[in-house]
């Protein structure tokens, strides 16, 4: 296969980056999308030239390192990740644009590398459960409907790899933000911090600087772990009750 | 002049804590997003009654009926109290909207090249603020035509005008009868996403009612946009006279 491919290259955060074309005539329809860009970045580093960075780990899918903006859509035309799209999803001689993600949260760290900490400080923020110290407690020592455990289980397959955020047209992140919201309040073992934790993350998101959500249903159709839109609603839920009715902490336990 | 300012910063510096949570919930992205879907079903209620009342030219009887429900509307005490709360419910819901799209566009400063969504992703979802802005408007000259001349010779002489000769007269141009239809067709697709979306962003979704949502939401958006479009269609056909 031949390709053209035009390719967004910026050197640092603070340089201003432009497209840049490149002809590409080694590949193979069996390449995974990933390996076609490494191809082409040995052919550039022979020829003494900067190679195209980008992000990738795991090449099989659950890590969410890869990104990737491909013919105006995240991850490329399949809703998988970048590392399992492969060259036979693209026509012979077609015109391939590449671009980092898009947001004010995940700024451009070099060529098509973006910054995607944002999901981490807005993790840190509240998306962890309290366990205690001492000895391992029994599996399946608490009960947990089997229908509810998938449910959680769905939200948590999230890998964060920010797709829902360069899918959306407000650049929001509530899709990531509700699922790891989602699969602690759905489990007992997610209740104590319940709802400090989606006043924390949505108040963390927020800081961020990612958009609202209006319900396009964008970041749903790209999502490569088919995270559903239910659970922005059940964040909402979450974050309502939570502002209405939480404890506000006037006095204090006794411990000083 | 001075004084006030100072007062409200301090105000603001040192006011109690116990509204904390609720100017942080309403400044929150998912609490301005519940402020447009609070205020977009009010403004959904308001068309119900606005759609009904109006169908009453459809009787085609001189406009009797229409202007006995007009001039029951136009000086009843607790509805005149209630549209102070409908102005209020547009101004909010277009003020919050236009807030909205600027920090939505703020949030990706830098635009893709090629933009290609997914078909998953309506059209009219993505476009509610163009959709929102045709509205806003079609709003202007609407309520130029009707509701600021009506209201303000009731507020200068205390006698309404007959609505029913001015929509006879107003559609009796062209140009203005395509406008309608076409403020109608914004509504429409505004609805169509917009009466759905409400239910989300309050949270309410859930498998049991999604259809029924779903359901009432698109024969919403088609009903009442559609009897809406046809009145000055109507009018101008002479239909209704």
């Amino acid at each position: 296969m031949k390709l053209t491919l035009k390719i967004w290259r910026q050197k640092n955060n603070n340089s201003k980056g432009e497209f840049k074309t490149y002809v590409h005539d080694h590949v193979s329809p069996d390449m995974s999308f990933l390996e076609m860009l490494d191809v082409l970045n040995e052919g550039l580093v022979k020829k003494g030239e900067e190679p195209v960075h980008f992000d990738h780990d795991c090449r099989e899918g659950i890590c969410g390192m890869c990104s990737l903006y491909i013919n105006g859509r995240p991850h490329g035309p399949l809703q998988t990740t970048t590392c399992q799209l492969h060259m036979r999803s693209f026509k012979d001689g077609e015109t391939i644009t590449i671009e980092p993600w898009r947001a004010a949260a995940f700024p451009v760290v070099k060529d098509l590398v973006v910054d995607r900490s944002a999901f981490d400080r807005i993790q840190q923020a509240g998306g962890y459960v309290s366990v205690n110290t001492g000895g391992v407690p029994d599996g399946n020592a608490i009960p947990v409907p089997k229908k509810v455990a998938d449910e959680a289980m769905d939200a948590a397959a999230c890998i964060g790899c920010g797709a829902c955020v360069a899918a959306c047209k407000n650049a929001s992140a509530m899709l990531f933000v509700s699922a790891k919201v989602s699969q602690y309040a759905l489990l007992p073992q997610g209740q104590p911090e319940r709802k400090e934790r989606v006043e924390k993350m949505v108040a963390q998101m927020d800081e961020e600087g990612f958009g609202a959500c209006t319900n396009t249903k964008a970041c749903e159709a790209e999502c490569p772990k088919s995270i559903k839109i239910t659970n922005i609603a059940r964040m909402n839920r979450e974050y309502y009750s939570s502002m209405f009715t939480n404890y506000e902490v006037t006095v204090s336990g006794g411990g000083d | 002049m001075r004084s006030i300012f100072g007062f409200l910063y301090k105000y603001f510096q040192t006011r109690p804590t116990y509204m904390n949570w609720f100017s942080q919930l309403i400044t929150s992205t998912i609490g301005k997003k519940l402020i447009m879907a609070l205020t977009g079903l009010f403004l959904i209620s308001f068309l119900i009654i606005h759609c009904t009342i109006n169908a009453m030219i459809f009787l085609n009887d001189g406009g009797v009926t229409f202007s006995h429900w007009g001039h029951f509307m136009g000086t009843n005490p607790v509805i005149r109290t209630l549209e102070i709360g409908l102005v209020a419910g547009f101004l909010i819901h277009i003020f919050q909207g236009l807030l909205l799209i600027k920090k939505n566009r703020d949030s990706r400063p830098v635009r893709y090249q090629v933009e290609a969504p997914s078909p998953k992703s309506t059209w009219y979802s993505r476009s509610m603020g163009l959709l929102g802005t045709l509205l806003l408007l079609f709003l202007i000259m609407h309520t130029a035509h009707f509701w600021i001349p009506n209201r303000s010779n009731q507020f200068a002489t205390g006698e309404e005008l007959n609505l029913y000769q001015m929509m006879l007269n107003i559609f009796a141009d062209p140009l203005i009868v395509i406008l309608y239809v076409l403020g109608c067709i914004s509504l429409a697709w505004h609805l169509l996403h917009g009466f759905w979306s409400a239910f989300q962003t309050l949270g309410l979704n859930h498998q049991r009612y999604n259809s029924i949502i779903h359901f009432v939401g698109t024969a919403f958006a088609i009903v009442v946009p559609l009897i809406f479009a046809l009145m000055p269609i109507a009018i101008y056909l002479n239909w209704v006279h």
